[in-house]
């Protein structure tokens, strides 16, 4: 699996429990946490305190005997289901107006597509360029619409206190407004297989004006690029080095290491020379020829790679010879 | 009853051999056999999280590779919830501690109960054997379209998890008919022992929720084997209905695990203190509360998963509404101690572990059930925390209670205080500092059911790891203690502890048929008339110690 690649750059002015806050919704999900926080010590303390003055006071060791009292008191009782039925009452008000806040997108959000995939996000801008990771401007509020190639996905931001499930076949959402510049890791949070917990992006929030700078950049690259170097920068943002290797190293994928030219047989039997067909059929439709040794698990990406980005991933993969 | 007589009959000598343990229609030996495979099942469970946390001392391979780990991982979830937690309470202790409370000879239905048992051991050979077969990396939700794609293999665990669930219909069956049709005279509904209410209720959540388990199971083996879409999309499926099926039945399954667990609290708390309990009837009819509204409260798991928001808002209101009778009875608890004469044997401290662990773990329920806090919080350690500290720190802690109050009464044999003690001691140290950690790194953002992780979080999985490692040392010298009593302990007298319920009025080990004939009921908690016989070390009643 290696070494985690990314580490939070931002950290520090959290607090014991939360992350520092980095997005509108933060300030408000951490004052209903703190809110039930206070709630909480308090009955857990008054919880400790009865039951060590219990336990000091009326010790059978001390030669206490028991006295007989009375055995319910409607009174105390009505006290104690109604004071936490009141307080629960306002713990779920916070909380269910917290959550409308996050679940109510302002209008005129920028939007990004972001789809899940094992085991990668990859996030499509509205002028059709693809990230693997999630650029977003300052104090705009961002909406994502998510969904997933293969299974459950859940998009998780601790410093934007967001979460919300990327399912296969529908589309959920989730917004928010970044409030720091900066970069914040993006997990995966619903249990998807074996490289799970290498599935992180960043939130890279740029100050404004340069988001626009960044968006024209990134989107020209294979104008700006040599083909080899442009395949390769499409072979990370699309997620295929998260089980291809280039070095060798046998993953989930075969290595791409000296792949072209390279000959062997299918789990069909039938046997392959990798040429330039071959590698555009397994892109574009990887689950009919499965090489031997390996699982049927990559998804296809028809329809969401050009010609001219395929030609550039096959000139990468030329270059990397063993 | 004279609590020094010594019983040459006992159901432990009336047979021997193999077969007159395995095809035994004794209550007891059922109970006892029920004790030795849950508390396998428990050691087997520890034994991979032990696993699990020593692979997460370190980010990135410590000492297995990711697809291992996701196998260990679903193990200890599905052999700890379907192999001891559900079982654990009801099957061992129920079944052993049930008809004698009840002063007969027996449950109504031996011969099912039997069956129960059988269908317990096939179920979890058909669990163990999936191990063999590729063990499920699915974690023990089975989540759809993961567990439906996944080589792994997922057909024989969930049909081992089916064929346990007939095993728990059979039992709470069995458990509510034995409750309505045979209490002893005297025994009104508001005189049965709290611990025979919560088996009661637990018993209505087994016998209406397990079936909804049993259908998602197979409709997830249908899928699998023939194709059929009902939860993948790719076939036409929807994966959200399967965590709809899931925990329709998964989320009352927890208090199919908690309220025993709070049924033995009421017990042990009104014992070792002395007094009589405090609001039996609040007490009482908030478990039957708790199984009623655990069929309302699905919704909480799937805030994120993109349910309607009226739904969420829905779900978590009635959330909240568990949280009041657990409340009542804490209060009640509470308040019994209250000019009590508190003894501090090894099963109060369970006891009172119970209450500091199972208040954490229900005061940060309140942080999972509020909506915009759970968006942060699901999925992340601090879900795993919360959990654990209700079903750890509340179940387990009440089952090993449990096992120290009724063990002379199973075994007739008395443990070392002083080693249980220090065994109840090393786990409550153990488990906060497993647990309390967990808490803050997940509230951090650490999300769960991961092997790799950022640096930043390691020094909360050390201590985590660190407390694993005193767990495993506290069970050495648990085990150790009880397994030394059997054969060095003192003979236990009836009434060790001065317990009022009838199981207590027959001799330890009881004979075989428990009680020549029916005695008569009175207030189970009325332990004023019990008084300390020190020749015996044991608890008689005032009339037979003044009569002598």
């Amino acid at each position: 699996m290696g070494k985690m690649p990314i580490s939070l750059i931002r950290f520090g002015e959290g607090s014991f429990w939360m992350p520092a806050p980095a997005s509108t919704a933060a300030p408000a999900v951490d004052r209903v946490f703190d809110f039930i926080l206070y709630v909480s010590i308090f009955f857990f303390l008054l919880i400790v305190a009865l039951m060590l003055f219990f336990i000091i006071r009326y010790h059978r060791g001390r030669g206490v005997e028991a006295e007989k009292t009375a055995t319910h008191h409607t009174g105390l009782e009505l006290m104690w289901t109604v004071i936490p039925l009141i307080l629960v009452f306002i713990i779920f008000y916070l909380g269910f107006t917290g959550y409308m806040n996050l679940a109510t997108p302002p209008a005129n959000t920028y939007e990004v597509n972001v789809v899940g995939q094992k085991w990668k996000w990859l996030f499509t801008y509205p002028n059709g360029h693809v990230d693997d990771n999630l650029h977003v401007p300052l104090d705009v509020p961002v909406r994502l619409v998510l969904t997933s190639e293969d299974v459950i996905h859940s998009f998780f931001v601790p410093a934007f206190r967001v979460k919300k499930d990327a399912v296969p076949g529908r589309y959920t959402n989730l917004w928010f407004e970044a409030t720091e510049p900066g970069e914040y890791d993006v997990f995966c949070a619903e249990y998807c297989g074996t490289s799970h917990s290498d599935m992180i992006a960043r939130v890279i929030v740029h100050p404004p004006g340069e988001f626009e700078k960044w968006l024209q950049d990134a989107s020209n690259f294979l104008e700006r690029m040599a083909p080899a170097d442009a395949g390769a920068k499409l072979m990370t943002t699309r997620g295929c080095k998260q089980c291809h290797s280039i070095d060798g190293k046998s993953n989930i994928g075969p290595t791409f290491l000296g792949i072209y030219g390279r000959e062997g047989v299918f789990k069909d039997g039938r046997r392959y020379t990798v040429e330039e067909n071959y590698i555009r059929r397994a892109i574009l439709d990887p689950q009919s020829e499965i090489v031997a040794g390996y699982e049927p698990v990559m998804p296809t990406y028809k329809g969401r790679l050009k010609d001219q980005e395929i030609t550039a991933m096959i000139e990468y993969l030329k270059t990397l010879k063993e | 009853m004279n609590g020094s007589t010594a019983v040459a009959d006992n159901y432990l000598s009336h047979g021997r051999g193999f077969r007159s343990w395995f095809f035994t229609l004794d209550h007891k030996r059922i109970g006892v056999m029920y004790l030795a495979s849950i508390f396998f099942f428990l050691i087997l469970g520890g034994f991979f999280a032990m696993l699990i946390r020593t692979e997460l001392l370190t980010p990135g391979r410590t000492i297995m590779d990711a697809d291992t780990y996701n196998q260990v991982f679903t193990l200890h979830g599905a052999v700890m919830i379907f192999l001891f937690i559900i079982p654990g309470i009801p099957a061992a202790f129920g079944n052993f501690v049930l008809p004698v409370m009840l002063g007969a000879k027996d449950v109504a239905f031996p011969r099912l109960n039997l069956l129960s048992y059988h269908l317990y051991v096939v179920g979890a050979i058909f669990s163990v054997v999936s191990i063999l077969l590729g063990a499920v990396d699915t974690g023990w939700t089975f989540y759809t379209p993961y567990s439906t794609t996944t080589h792994t293999s997922v057909v024989s665990m969930t049909l081992g998890a089916f064929i346990l669930g007939f095993s728990s219909i059979f039992t709470g069956i069995n458990f509510i008919v034995t409750i309505h049709r045979m209490r002893p005279p005297g025994m009104s509904w508001n005189r049965l022992p709290l611990f025979l209410w919560a088996l009661y209720s637990t018993a209505i959540i087994q016998v209406l929720a397990t079936p909804v388990l049993g259908i998602t199971l197979l409709l997830l083996i249908v899928e699998r084997l023939l194709g059929i879409g009902i939860f993948d999309p790719a076939l036409g499926g929807d994966p959200v209905l399967y965590q709809h099926f899931f925990w329709f039945y998964s989320h009352p399954a927890v208090y199919i695990m908690i309220l025993p667990a709070m049924g033995v609290m009421s017990e042990l708390i009104s014992v070792f203190s002395r007094k009589h309990i405090f609001g039996y009837k609040a007490i009482a009819y908030s478990s039957v509360a708790i199984a009623v509204l655990s069929f309302l409260v699905w919704g909480h798991h799937m805030f994120t998963s993109g349910q309607s928001d009226l739904g969420n808002m829905i779900f978590s209101a009635l959330t909240f509404s568990v949280a009041i009778p657990s409340a009542i009875k804490v209060f009640n608890w509470l308040a019994t101690m209250y000019k009590g004469s508190i003894r501090l044997d090894t099963p109060m401290l369970y006891a009172l572990s119970f209450l500091l662990l199972f208040g954490i773990g229900g005061l940060t329920g309140l942080f999972l059930g509020a909506l915009a806090t759970d968006v942060h919080l699901h999925d992340t350690y601090f879900v795993v925390a919360h959990f654990h500290y209700t079903m750890m720190g509340g179940v387990l802690i009440a089952f090993l209670g449990a096992m120290h109050y009724w063990w002379p009464k199973m075994f007739g044999r008395m443990y070392s205080e002083k080693a249980g003690r220090l065994a109840a001691f090393l786990v409550f140290v153990g488990f906060n500092l497993t647990f309390f950690s967990q808490f803050v790194m997940g509230s951090q953002g650490m999300p769960r059911r991961y092997y790799n992780y950022l640096d930043r979080f390691q020094p909360y999985h050390v201590l985590s790891t660190i407390g694993a490692y005193v767990l495993a040392v506290a069970f050495v010298v648990l085990a150790g203690n009880l397994i030394h009593s059997l054969f060095r302990g003192r003979k236990a007298p009836a009434n060790p502890w001065g317990s009022a319920t009838l199981e207590w009025m027959c001799a330890s080990p009881p004979p075989h048929d428990n009680f020549a004939e029916p005695p008569e009921a009175g207030d189970p908690y009325d332990l004023e008339h019990l008084v300390y016989d020190e020749s015996i070390g044991g608890y008689v009643p005032r009339t037979a110690r003044e009569g002598a």
